[in-house]
């Protein structure tokens, strides 16, 4: 048998043998590559995830519905939560970070790039092991071994007593050994951006994004790590007869809630400040005007990572906590919509007196803020503990953290891909298709989650796999799904566009939207070593103060 | 390929950032702690709540000698890492190596410790609350130990090979910050297990 | 607040849905719902006028194909603006935490009368049971309370205990959730104003028939809650001699987990069936309490709620006909 090379356009003339060039991708340590590498694996598991919640709402389209039985669907809920925050959000974030900072701060890769290798495969390994859950072990109901206690995993569900066979270990464990790689990159990008920024980028002068990402750095390090430990608890309670969370012998269900919420909830700041750099990063370019308010801008970052270490038992207002308990988190938890709302505030202010440009990121970008903004509200609405104590555990609160993670986070992130898709790939994409895929995609979310809201509010609890007649639940479901098949079809639309673009897109060059960091004054792609000199600059824009001598940033900053 | 290059005028300026291995090593430490945190707040929380089976003050014993042992390991791996820093490398060796055995001593010591416990007291991971959090925040510290002395050892090989020099003085520091780390975390736990608990 | 408002959501509210959270006819669910429309008129605003900004925003400074290809002024901060759009969120912030600090304190913080009925809720994989400990009654899925009148308040307080995995009590119409969490006893009130049937179910996921852990809290008047009590007491009514059908029942393994009070079933972890045909529903509200259901339940409990813990007990086609009679005596 004959191997083939795949000569790709723009690679160098030397034919590569495909084993050769696998290799070369196993063994990288270019954050590039690596970079890249988390992004695809997190795009796979996208549509995986995907799938998992096609196959609930088909299950919930109607009531009494028997599309899949109790057992499947619970391990639907599950898998989805698991997948889509450990093995989608996470890797395009890390993936993402890894490919923009060492560019946007003028180095030649991360501090540790073998650490960064480690890490990735780390991360792999450990998606790996959550879904070959569905094969391994004795299958159950034809759905394999996979866990079904919730994403949460609260006690002692997850007691061997609850939940015998291994479904909960492949859970523990897969995010035991991702949450080893996450602290690695997270090590790793705090260590780059301190130590490796080029001559002239004083904390002050880096991009928002490096800022953002630091911050999320010492985040991940601070609140995984909590995690970490509640999951060695639980594995010394299934397998050493401990009794961390052994109600029986006297031990707390709660414990596992505080421990998890530790983490739970600063996690989804991990997330959404990424989303915030990507966003803090593009609409400037397209309103072509600096950022409004830096200064605060990473104030308000750096106090909301702070903040978000205080909120967690927001999530557990319903488990009998005492009323200054409840009292306390409802301050902290509305305290945190001032730094945040001051954000979307700062980006308004950038886009006025601007001069808009609708191409495919801004899109996703202006998107964003008006979703966010969505999202946040009803976030103010969850912290008054009362209203919560109807809403939380029902598809309102459902609602409202798809409305972020989705209508904010993804939609960011979706943006992110377009803005730097010429850079990554030395191709445009198609703007046509990113358009299609954009308003398709628009239409399918707002048609899901903003009418999931409305079966929360008339009492519809989350995490049942039917439900009852007469509830006046019926209608909504079924536009919720419906929802659920323009998003499919923006997502394939998207994947096309990638692809499409890098085999067949017009070359992008350098800098094609005439933008202003660092990572645009290098070739698309970038050469292996980034930057043939490395740069000094003197202003947070080097590349306008070049393109307007006669008006550099720094006489202002 | 182009790449554009952006020069400065005062180019003299120095430009001195943090280096690497120890903020690497920094994050690290907090990683950790954060994790020991947890079994730590575990710990507290469950003190006085054990349904049956033996009590803290009925079984445990000060392990101070154990603790000079450990604490002491600190001074001399900081010599070590000075006299290092200055080239003297005979001297760093036998430091370097009395730090291993005072960390050897607290490990066996502790090892020791848990087969009374086990054997004499009849209190292992499973009996209740107390021992769960007993035996897990002190085998997690003393798994923090074996980690640091299977570096220290790692280096101490290269070491009597004769590959090592003042050029790794900073390494050896980075290794040392892992060290006092474990050594400051056993101040925690030691209060809050043998003082605070009993 | 508008006063128009009220009975016109009231009304719509009850016609969208039996556990809709915007009708409320207790005190808790009441609280909750003056402060989410509270609530919701202070967020409405932020949306409104954050929402018109960015859609102006977006409108307004489009680029022109007019445009000279010269940059818009560079504008990098103003103080003044900053700090206004930091200030009026704070104030926004403390007036709705306040809000919220109001309520919480006074549903959590409620006193209890001397007349309140105690009910201990202990919630079991997937049923709820019942225990009027004062008045001893002993039931399951299915509440009764009495109606308590606003002058004269005669609240029902639960006790919220778990045998095993964590649940949650979410009776929309009534009172916001609370959870029931083993070796963590919670409490609650309901003070429901109008008699009829409030539906709810569990809100915690507690594994696979979380689904279908339905509640049915029956508000009735005072007297007709007394004579369900009186009724509740009496042990099992027998004809005399024993049926064919509750030699089966007591020879099968049925009461290892079920209780007949007044005779040998005694067990504990399945509900108590002493009063089984005084109950509109079977199997915690998932079938209706038929004898065709009935039957289809013992036969194979999995074809109503698949998993759950009740086992399928192989009686033949006579033996399933005869503990049928027999449960339906059980009025």
């Amino acid at each position: 048998m004959s191997t083939q090379s795949i000569a790709l356009p723009g690679t160098d003339a030397t034919q590569r043998s495909l084993v050769e060039q696998l290799h070369q991708w196993v063994t990288t340590v270019d954050h590039k590559r690596l970079g890249l590498l988390y992004i695809s694996y997190a795009l796979i598991f996208l549509v995986i995830g995907g799938v998992e919640a096609t196959i609930m709402r088909i299950q919930l389209i109607r009531p009494l519905n028997n599309f899949v039985s109790p057992q499947v669907f619970n391990r639907m809920f599950t898998m989805h939560g698991t997948t889509m925050i450990f093995f989608v959000a996470m890797p395009l974030v890390f993936g993402f970070a890894n490919y923009l900072v060492p560019l946007m701060i003028g180095a030649r890769d991360m501090a540790f790039p073998r650490l960064n290798a480690f890490s990735f495969w780390m991360t792999a390994f450990g998606g790996l092991l959550l879904y070959f859950s569905f094969v391994g072990g004795d299958g159950l109901y034809g759905a394999g071994n996979a866990p079904d206690v919730g994403w949460f995993a609260y006690a002692p569900l997850t007691a061997q007593a609850f939940s015998p066979g291994h479904s909960t270990d492949f859970w523990t464990l897969s995010l035991l050994v991702s949450g080893i790689g996450s602290i690695g990159t997270a090590t790793n990008l705090m260590a780059t951006i301190l130590c490796l920024r080029c001559r002239g980028m004083t904390l002050g002068k880096m991009p928002l994004l490096a800022w953002l990402n630091l911050t999320m750095g010492w985040l991940v390090l601070l609140v995984v790590s909590p995690l970490t430990a509640a999951q060695l608890m639980l594995l010394v309670d299934r397998y050493l007869g401990g009794h961390f969370f052994d109600t029986q012998a006297g031990g707390s269900a709660v414990l596992w809630m505080h421990f998890f919420w530790v983490f739970g909830h600063p996690e989804v700041y991990v997330l959404v400040i990424p989303a915030f750099a990507f966003v803090s990063e593009i609409i400037p370019v397209f309103s072509r005007k600096a950022i409004f308010g830096y200064p605060i801008m990473v104030a308000a970052t750096v106090g909301i990572g702070f903040i978000s270490m205080s909120v967690w038992a927001h999530h557990m207002f319903t488990v009998g906590m005492s009323s200054s308990a409840n009292t306390f988190f409802v301050l902290s938890t509305m305290a945190i919509s001032v730094p945040t709302g001051i954000k979307i505030f700062n980006w308004l202010a950038t886009m006025w007196g601007g001069q808009i440009l609708f191409r495919v990121p801004m899109l996703f970008c202006i998107a964003f803020l008006f979703q966010f903004l969505i999202a946040g509200l009803t976030g103010v609405m969850l912290a008054a503990a009362p209203f919560d104590w109807q809403l939380t555990a029902s598809y309102f609160v459902v609602a409202h953290f798809h409305y972020v993670i989705v209508g904010g986070i993804l939609f960011a992130i979706f943006g992110a891909f377009y803005y730097w898709y010429p850079k990554m790939s030395g191709k445009m994409y198609n703007e046509r298709l990113g358009q299609l895929h954009f308003w398709l995609f628009l239409i399918g979310f707002h048609l899901t989650f903003d009418f999931m809201h409305i079966p929360g509010i008339l009492g519809m609890p989350r995490r049942i796999y039917t439900y009852e007649p007469g509830r006046g639940w019926d209608i909504w479901n079924l536009i919720v799904t419906i929802g659920v098949l323009f998003q499919a079809a923006g997502v394939v639309f998207f994947v096309w566009n990638m692809l499409w673009s890098y085999l067949r897109g017009v070359p992008a060059g350098s800098d094609p939207w005439d933008a202003w960091t660092l990572e645009w004054s290098t070739s698309s792609p970038p050469p292996a070593y980034n930057f043939a000199k490395i740069p000094e600059i003197r202003s947070r824009r080097p590349l306008w103060d070049l393109k307007h001598p006669e008006d550099p940033d720094w006489h202002y900053e | 390929m182009s790449t554009s290059s952006i020069t400065l005028q005062e180019a003299d300026r120095r430009w001195d950032l943090p280096a690497r291995g120890p903020v690497g090593m920094y994050c690290l430490i907090a990683a950790e702690s954060a994790i020991f945190t947890i079994f730590v707040v575990a710990y507290i929380f469950y003190i006085g709540k054990s349904l049956t089976g033996p009590q803290p003050r009925e079984v445990l014993r000060l392990p101070i000698f154990l603790t000079i042992c450990l604490l002491s390991s600190s001074v001399t791996i900081h010599f070590a890492v000075r006299l290092l820093r200055s080239g003297k490398i005979i001297s760093f060796c036998l430091w370097w190596l009395l730090t291993i055995a005072l960390g050897s001593i607290f490990l066996l010591g502790t090892l020791r410790e848990w087969r009374h416990l086990i054997y004499d007291e009849g209190l292992t991971i499973q009996t209740n609350l107390f021992g769960t959090t007993y035996y897990s925040l002190v085998g997690l510290h003393a798994f923090h130990v074996t980690v640091g002395l299977l570096a220290l050892a790692t280096v101490m090989v290269f070491a009597l090979r004769g590959d090592v020099g003042r050029q790794h003085a900073e390494r050896a520091e980075v290794l040392s910050m892992y060290w006092h780390f474990v050594d400051a975390v056993w101040v925690v736990v030691f209060t809050v297990v043998y003082i605070v608990g009993r | 607040m508008e006063p128009s408002f009220i009975p016109a959501l009231l009304l719509a509210g009850a016609f969208l849905s039996p556990t809709n959270i915007f009708a409320p006819v207790s005190t808790p669910a009441q609280s909750i719902y003056d402060l989410s429309l509270f609530v919701l008129q202070v967020t409405g605003a932020i949306f409104l006028v954050v929402f018109t900004l960015l859609t102006y925003a977006v409108v307004k400074f489009r680029k022109r194909k007019t445009a000279d290809g010269r940059e818009p002024a560079q504008v990098y901060g103003s103080t003044q603006l900053e700090l206004a759009w930091t200030v009026v969120p704070v104030l926004i912030v403390v007036v709705l935490f306040l809000a919220a600090a109001r309520v919480i304190a006074s549903i959590q913080n409620a006193p209890k009368p001397d007349n309140a009925i105690d009910v201990t809720v202990i919630g079991h994989q997937f049923w709820w049971e019942f225990r009027y400990p004062s008045l001893k009654v002993v039931t399951a899925n299915e509440l009764h309370i009495p109606v308590s009148d606003p002058a004269h308040p005669t609240p029902t307080f639960l006790t919220l205990l778990s045998a095993d995995t964590d649940h949650s009590f979410w009776v929309p119409r009534l009172a916001g959730k609370t959870d029931l969490i083993p070796n963590h006893p919670n409490s609650m009130w309901l003070d429901p104003h109008e008699t009829g049937l409030f539906l709810g179910q569990c809100a915690q996921y507690c594994g696979t028939q979380h689904a279908l852990m339905l509640i049915r809290v029956y508000v009735q008047t005072r007297d007709e809650f007394d004579r369900w009590v009186r009724e509740q007491r009496l042990p099992a009514h027998t004809s005399g001699a024993i049926s064919e059908g509750q030699k089966i029942f007591e020879r099968t393994a049925c009461i290892n987990c079920h209780t007949v009070s007044g005779t040998a079933a005694d067990g504990h972890f399945g509900p108590d069936l002493t009063h089984l045909m005084s109950r509109d529903t079977i199997a915690s509200g998932a079938a209706l309490n038929t004898p065709v259901n009935l039957r289809r339940w013992i036969q194979d409990p999995n074809t109503i709620k698949p998993g759950c813990k009740m086992p399928a007990m192989g009686l033949s086609d006579s033996e399933l006909d005869a503990v049928t009679k027999y449960m339906e005596t059980l009025r």
